[in-house]
C-alpha cells in the first residue's frame, strides 16, 4: 500500500443557497486514526461525502499527492473506501457477497469476480475477524456485525483511506468496542482512517488525532487529550460538563487495552 | 457457483425443459412427447410424423410455446433488474410506463385498423416512449432520483391509461373495442412464427445484456452512494440497466399484450432460491419465468372451451403466491 495522505483546503459546500462547510482545511497523513467530532447537523457526514466525490464542492482536495476532482469513480474507489452506517434497509446479500463487492473497481464494465476477487474478498473477511460469518444474510446480522463486513468490504476495496459515517451509531458497548478497535488495528497497519462520532470517549481512547466541526468549520486537529478540553466540548455540545464526565472518560480510557486486544490487535 | 446452487440451476433448467416440451405436447390435440422430441431433434426418431402432427407442433404450438417462454423469461428478468436497481421488491415491469405506453400504441393501432405487425410495431415503439418520457423528466427533476422514477413513472401511466381510456370510449363497440379489451387482458393465442421472427431477436438481444451487466447491476442493488464509492458510474449502469429491461419489456408487450404479475413474482421465487447475487437471480429468473408462462398458457388454453386471457390466470396464480412468499419469508421482501 502507498503511503496514503490527504491534504483538504479551503473546502466549502452549499446545499442551495445554505452553506454547510466553509473554508475547510487539514492534512493528514496514513497511518492514523482521526476522530471528527460535531453536533447533529455539524456537517460532519457533508465532510465525507465531498472527500468521497459524492456531492459538488468547491476548494482542493488532493489524495496522495492527486487532485481528486476530475477522477472518475473507479480511480476515487482505488483511494477511498467508505463504511456507511449499517442500513436498516439491507439486501439480501450475504456477508460474502458484499464483501466481493468491494473488489469491484478492479474489473472491467462487462466483468464478473473471479478467483483472484473470490480470495481477496475471503482475505478481507479474515482480516476484519468475521469469516464465520461469510455465509451468512447480510439483512440478518446485528449491527455490530454488518459494520465489521462493511469495513471487510473497504479492506477488500484496496484503497488506502478509509472513510466511517458514524460507524459506532446504534451499537451495543461491546460491539463499539470491536468496531472502534479494528479501525485502530487498520490504522497500525498504515491505513488512514477517519470516522465520525458522537461518542469523545471513542476520540480519547482509540485516535490518534481528532478535530472538532462547529458551524461547518473545523477546529486546528491534533492529540484527542488536547482538542476535546472540558471547555471545547461544553462549546460544541452546549452542555456543561462536569468531573462526573470526565471520570466516566477516565474509566473508558482504561478498556482502550482491554478493547485492541479483544479485537486482536 | 457452489454445488448448492449448480444443483438449482440443473433443477431450474430441467423445468424449464419439462415445461416446454409439456407445453408442445398437451392441448385440444395431443401430441405424445416422443413425437415432440422427434419434431424438435429428427435424429432421436426414427419413421416420420403425421402431416397434422407437424401442422400442429411447427406451426400453432412452437411459435407459442417459444414465445410464451420468451415473454416469461423477458417480463421475469426485467422486473428483476428494476427491482435490484431500484431498491425495490414491489416494483415490475410496469413501473416505469413501459406496459401501460405499449398498450396505447397497440389500442391506437386497432383502433385505427392497422394490421397485426404494425400493432406489435406501434406498441414497441410507444412502450419505448413512455420511459424515454419517464427518464426525460427525472432528468430535470431535483428530487431523489428513485423518488422521482416512481413519481414519473405513475404519472406518465396514468396519462397513457387516461388515453387508452379514451380510445376504448370512442373505439366501434362490435369490432375495435373488444379487440383492444382482448388485448389489454395479454394472451398468446394469436402467436405465429411472424411474431416470433419480430419479437425473439429483440428480447433475445435484450436478455444478453441485462445478463452480461448483471455484476454491475448488483453492485448498484446496495444504494447509488455506496455503488459509487466502490467505483460504479452509477448514471451509466442505471441508465443502461434501464434501457435493456425497457427494451425486453415493449418487446415481450407488443407481441403479447399486457400480462401482469409475472415480472413481480417470478424475481421474488427467484431470490428465494439462489439468494439476491444478481449474477444468480438474474439467470435463474429467465429460466423460471421462461418456464411459468407457457405452464399458465397451458392452463389458459385448457381450463374452458373458449381460451381464457393469460393475464387474468397470472394474476390468479401469481397473487396467492406473492402471499405465499410474504408469509414464508417476510425479511425477503
Amino acid at each position: 500500500m502507498n503511503e496514503p495522505s490527504l491534504c483538504v483546503k479551503g473546502l466549502a459546500v452549499r446545499y442551495g443557497r445554505r452553506r454547510v462547510l466553509s473554508d475547510v482545511s487539514f492534512e493528514f497523513g496514513g497511518g492514523s486514526l482521526v476522530s471528527i467530532l460535531g453536533r447533529n447537523g455539524s456537517g460532519k457526514s457533508t465532510l465525507f461525502r465531498s472527500i468521497l466525490g459524492l456531492i459538488p464542492y468547491e476548494g482542493e482536495i488532493r489524495a496522495s499527492g492527486r487532485a481528486t476532482r476530475n477522477m472518475n469513480a473507479s480511480e476515487r474507489a482505488r483511494i477511498f473506501a467508505y463504511i456507511p452506517q449499517s442500513h436498516e434497509n439491507a439486501s439480501a446479500h450475504t456477508a460474502f457477497e458484499m464483501v466481493l463487492m468491494g473488489t469491484s473497481s478492479g474489473l472491467g464494465f462487462w466483468s464478473t469476480p473471479g478467483r483472484r476477487e473470490v480470495v481477496r474478498a475471503m482475505g478481507a473477511l479474515e482480516e476484519a475477524g468475521i469469516p464465520h460469518l461469510s455465509e451468512r444474510r447480510y439483512d440478518r446480522l446485528s449491527g455490530g456485525e454488518k459494520q465489521l463486513v462493511l469495513i471487510a468490504r473497504a479492506l477488500a476495496q484496496d484503497a488506502s483511506i478509509l472513510v466511517m459515517d458514524e460507524p459506532c451509531s446504534s451499537l451495543d458497548y461491546g460491539h463499539q468496542i470491536r468496531v472502534m478497535g479494528c479501525a485502530r488495528r487498520l490504522a497500525g497497519q498504515g491505513y488512514l482512517v477517519m470516522l465520525s462520532t458522537h461518542n469523545p470517549e471513542h476520540a480519547l481512547s482509540f485516535a490518534d488525532q481528532a478535530m472538532l466541526l462547529m458551524d461547518g468549520k473545523v477546529g486546528k486537529p491534533g492529540a484527542p487529550s488536547e482538542v476535546l478540553s472540558v471547555a471545547a466540548l461544553e462549546r460544541m455540545y452546549g452542555v456543561p460538563l462536569g468531573p462526573v464526565s470526565m471520570g466516566g472518560m477516565g474509566a473508558v480510557r482504561t478498556t482502550r487495552i482491554a478493547g485492541c486486544s479483544f479485537a486482536g490487535s | 457457483m457452489s454445488a448448492r446452487y449448480s444443483a438449482r440451476f440443473a433443477l431450474m433448467a430441467g423445468l424449464f425443459i419439462s415445461v416446454f416440451l409439456l407445453s408442445m405436447s398437451v392441448g385440444r390435440y395431443p401430441v405424445p412427447v416422443s413425437s415432440v422430441l422427434k419434431a424438435l431433434l429428427p435424429m432421436t426418431g426414427e419413421g416420420e410424423l403425421a402431416s397434422q402432427v407437424e401442422t400442429v407442433l411447427y406451426r400453432v404450438r412452437f411459435p407459442r410455446v417459444l414465445l410464451g417462454a420468451l415473454v416469461g423469461a423477458g417480463l421475469s428478468c426485467s422486473g428483476t433488474v428494476y427491482q435490484s436497481i431500484f431498491q425495490n421488491p414491489l416494483v415490475s415491469p410496469e413501473f416505469l410506463g413501459a406496459s401501460s405506453g405499449a398498450a396505447l400504441g397497440a389500442a391506437f393501432a386497432i383502433l385505427n385498423g392497422f394490421g397485426y405487425r404494425t400493432i406489435s410495431l406501434c406498441a414497441f415503439i410507444t412502450g419505448l416512449v413512455a420511459v424515454g418520457l419517464v427518464v426525460l423528466v427525472n432528468t430535470r427533476s431535483r428530487i431523489n432520483r428513485i423518488l422521482g422514477y416512481l413519481l414519473a413513472g405513475i404519472m406518465v401511466g396514468s396519462l397513457c391509461s387516461a388515453g387508452i381510456s379514451y380510445l376504448k370510449l370512442i373505439a366501434d363497440p362490435n369490432n375495435s373495442l373488444p379487440a383492444i379489451t382482448y388485448w389489454l387482458m395479454g394472451s398468446l393465442a394469436s402467436a405465429r412464427r411472424e411474431d416470433l421472427v419480430f419479437a425473439a431477436p429483440l428480447i433475445l438481444s435484450g436478455l444478453l445484456f441485462l445478463f452480461l451487466m448483471r455484476w454491475r447491476i448488483n453492485i448498484l442493488s446496495v444504494g447509488e452512494e455506496e455503488a459509487r464509492s466502490m467505483g460504479v458510474d452509477v448514471r451509466l449502469v442505471r441508465g443502461g440497466a434501464i434501457l435493456g429491461a425497457t427494451f425486453v419489456t415493449a418487446a415481450c408487450v407488443s407481441v403479447s399484450g399486457v400480462i401482469g404479475w409475472i415480472g413481480l413474482v417470478v424475481p421474488h421465487f427467484a431470490r428465494f432460491i439462489v439468494g439476491a447475487d444478481c449474477r444468480r437471480s438474474i439467470p435463474a429468473s429467465i429460466l423460471l419465468g421462461g418456464a411459468l408462462l407457457p405452464a399458465t398458457d397451458d392452463f389458459s388454453r385448457m381450463l374452458s372451451t373458449s381460451e381464457v386471457p393469460i393475464g387474468i390466470l397470472t394474476a390468479f396464480v401469481g397473487a396467492p403466491f406473492l402471499l405465499f412468499l410474504i408469509l414464508h419469508e417476510r425479511r425477503e421482501l
